[in-house]
């Protein structure tokens, strides 16, 4: 029980240090506002936050994450049929990877836009890769004895897939998903960055930095960070129900 | 020096509810080879964690070369070989049986003297550059013992050091310790489940009971020394193993 | 090695004809239905590979290096914050790794906040972070650095954690029977088992690393670097200034990662070939 509370003692002894040390030391409000700055400036415009929240979490990202993971899995899926293929694009993904993706943004805005299936491109380009290489791994992860055991049985490789594979590769499915749950919002903030149309969270914390309204930044980042804090919970939730352990 | 290495008395040791040793007597002489044996869980392993102090009795006590098992191994009295050779596979072999000798701060050279000692000891001289995972089990737990015995202790604990070994490699390993036992003034607890490893190494075996670990029997061997392999062939050594088998049987009644 | 030089040759080939295709699809209306005319349009939706390579080439070999234009001048101001990030992200890295395994009691209070972290978009972060610092007098490369740091100490808190924690308890309980202190076990053990956990962290700080700082660069209105080439790009249309600027953040991000793999191959060398 106390070890359960010792992560949320932490965060209130933060928040509580915080606010002491604003108000003690009279810290200007554009270095840091105090936690109930912050507060007030969330609820003080709701509409406008629900507009953005909106545009960039329930389009850009879901959209995007869900055209990039669906992707990379499909791919995955063909490209598991040629050993050889396999072999060539796997390293080339990897790679892609690490590469900085996000800096497609202005050219999707030239595609497809300013609004968000401009921002919903760029995350799945984001997404498209993780959920590609976990997948491959995934597949790969079937054993030796399995395989053989499949193969004694005659299966046919749609059953090969549906009964081994797809099973055995779960786990690596939603490590794909909690990685590219993060990087798709930090994607589609970031895209924002970019040019778009009046809403949006990167939006507004772009404009809002440049007005000097840092408790509204604030708010923003903490509605963003809760964003992506509640999307990986619940992908940890599905996997703790769905996954078997391994 | 007195002639009792390790003297216990009514030893307890409980995990929570579990009683892995009840009420243990249990004294080695100087120069024994001790072989503990008994089904699994019959506190065995448990019984040589104490005499080492990785773990604490909860009743009872025990002295190790006259003093606490916890200044025992803080004056590095004896040398552990594991169940698995525990060999850090990033070092050499080499590297591997220095590892004690840095931790005392034994000069370099000196480090590598004793290194070398040890390891044409066990017959892996030629071996020292190799990294663990390029020998077999066998070498590896030969490196294991070679780096137990660079602290020079005249204590040897060893828990079920052959267990994983084909039998093969295991009757090669057993002949070599027993030679390195008879060649030195070592003091021997050997823990092992398996009757002819007991009955073929010891000079006395003790043999336990399960649930809760207690020891049934004492027997000393009336084997000769210098003895080969095959001695197991030897009325005198199936007589001395039917012994032990007795003792096993008569315990697990007990359970 | 030899057995994947040929499908990885294979499928970049197959890359860059799918890509020729696709240039000539969406540059078809531009060029006016002229097939070899899709392939050399001033301001193309999707430049052809060989126009972004020749784009390249110009900006690089074809500029002098402390020019404006040229990209090696915008790289190497990238690099920098990159790696003064990566080095400043490394080092809090270990030491909030070394920390969680020794302290129990952090280790239950922090972890859950360290992986909530990350959670946070952290580049969402980044004009704010620019401009608290800027209030500060502290412009340049800090803040873009302070950025990168925060996107690749998490890495590598996360890997070398579980590498010291991952020797057995053998391994534990010999050193225990030497006596050995909690700083010699560190040193000895834990230490030289995270070396397996350490490489592929720092192989996703360094790649973490490069996007932070030039994303960093998007809000700083920064004239130099990657972001604001990307930026500048953008804003003028100049799509092959933009896929250039993309090529050499991606050398960047490519090159990085390749110097940890180095440094990986050396340590592996060095235990006689496996880490």
């Amino acid at each position: 029980m106390i070890q359960r509370a010792l992560p949320i003692l932490f965060g209130v002894a933060v928040l509580l240090l915080w606010q002491a040390v604003v108000v003690l030391f009279d810290i200007p409000r554009i270095l840091l506002p105090a936690p109930t700055e912050i507060f007030a400036a969330l609820i003080a415009d709701p509409g406008t936050l629900l507009a953005d929240l909106n545009q960039t979490f329930f389009h850009s990202t879901l959209i995007g994450l869900a055209i990039g993971c669906t992707g990379g899995f499909a791919a995955a899926l063909l490209i598991d049929r040629s050993p050889f293929l396999r072999r060539g694009f796997l390293p080339l993904a990897s790679l892609a990877g690490a590469l900085p993706i996000v800096g497609i943004a202005p050219i999707a805005v030239m595609w497809f836009g300013f609004d968000w299936p401009s921002k919903a491109a760029v995350v799945a380009a984001l997404t498209f890769f993780p959920s590609f290489v976990h997948t491959i791994a995934g597949l790969d992860s079937v054993g030796a004895l399995e395989r053989d055991l499949m193969t004694s049985l005659a299966a046919s490789r749609g059953q090969m897939l549906r009964k081994l594979q797809l099973p055995a590769s779960l786990p690596f499915l939603f490590a794909a998903l909690k990685v590219n749950a993060v990087l798709a919002l930090t994607g589609a903030v970031v895209a924002e960055f970019f040019g778009t149309p009046t809403v949006g969270m990167g939006f507004r914390i772009a404009t809002e930095a440049a007005r000097m309204n840092i408790d509204r930044v604030w708010a923003m980042i903490f509605v963003v960070a809760l964003c992506g804090s509640g999307s990986y919970a619940i992908i940890a939730l599905a996997e703790r129900r769905f996954a078997h352990r391994s | 020096m007195s002639d009792t290495v390790v003297e216990a008395r009514n030893l307890d040791l409980a995990f929570g509810d579990v009683a892995a040793l009840s009420n243990v007597d249990f004294t080695v002489a100087r120069g024994d080879f001790v072989s503990l044996i008994g089904p699994s869980g019959c506190g065995k392993t448990s019984l040589l964690r104490v005499v080492a102090d990785l773990a604490q009795p909860t009743g009872g006590t025990i002295l190790v070369n006259g003093t606490s098992p916890h200044a025992a191994r803080l004056a590095r009295a004896y040398g552990y070989v594991f169940q698995a050779p525990a060999l850090l596979p990033w070092r050499t072999v080499e590297r591997n049986v220095t590892l004690p000798l840095e931790i005392i701060g034994l000069p370099k050279d000196e480090q590598r003297a004793r290194a070398a000692q040890q390891l044409d000891a066990v017959g892996l001289g030629a071996f020292k550059r190799k990294f663990p995972w390029q020998l077999s089990g066998g070498m590896q737990q030969r490196a294991s013992i070679a780096r137990a015995l660079s602290l020079q202790p005249s204590l040897l604990l060893m828990d079920e050091p052959f267990g994983a070994l084909d039998e093969i490699t295991r009757d090669g390993l057993n002949l070599r310790l027993l030679r390195l036992w008879e060649a030195t003034n070592l003091t021997v607890i050997f823990v092992t489940h398996s009757i002819e490893e007991a009955a073929f190494l010891s000079s006395r075996i003790v043999v336990m009971s399960a649930r809760p670990g207690r020891i049934v029997e004492v027997i000393d061997s009336d084997l000769p020394r210098g003895r080969d392999l095959d001695i197991r062939d030897d009325a005198r050594f199936h007589a001395l193993a039917g012994r032990v088998r007795t003792a096993l049987r008569a315990g697990h009644s007990y359970a | 090695m030899r057995s994947r030089a040929l499908p990885i040759a294979t499928a970049l080939l197959l890359v860059l004809a799918l890509w020729y295709v696709a240039a000539a699809a969406l540059n078809w209306t531009q060029a006016n239905g002229d097939l070899l005319g899709t392939m050399s349009l001033a301001k193309p939706l999707l430049p052809a590979p060989h126009q972004i390579a020749i784009e390249f080439w110009n900006s690089t070999a074809g500029q002098r290096i402390d020019s404006k234009r040229s990209l090696v001048f915008h790289a190497a101001v990238t690099a920098s914050s990159t790696l003064v990030g990566f080095a400043l992200g490394v080092a809090i890295g270990l030491l909030l790794a070394i920390v969680l395994v020794h302290v129990r009691v952090l280790d239950r209070a922090l972890l859950p906040w360290i992986v909530a972290s990350q959670t946070v978009p952290i580049l969402a972060i980044a004009p704010m972070i620019v401009v608290v610092f800027g209030a500060l007098g502290l412009t340049g490369l800090l803040p873009k650095a302070v950025i990168a740091a925060y996107l690749s100490f998490f890495p590598v808190v996360i890997g070398v954690a579980k590498g010291l924690r991952a020797p057995d308890q053998l391994q534990l309980d010999l050193l225990h029977t030497y006596d050995a202190s909690r700083r010699r076990v560190l040193a000895v053990l834990r230490w030289p088992a995270a070396m397996r956990f350490l490489f592929p962290s720092l192989k996703v700080a360094i790649a973490a690393s490069t996007v932070g700082a030039i994303v960093a660069e998007l809000p700083t209105g920064a004239e130099s670097g990657l972001g604001a080439r990307l930026l500048a790009g953008s804003y003028y249309g100049q799509t092959l200034q933009i896929w250039a600027a993309l090529a050499m953040a991606s050398l960047l991000a490519a090159s990085g990662v390749g110097v940890v793999v180095l440094c990986e191959r050396l340590v592996i060398r060095a235990r006689g070939g496996r880490l």
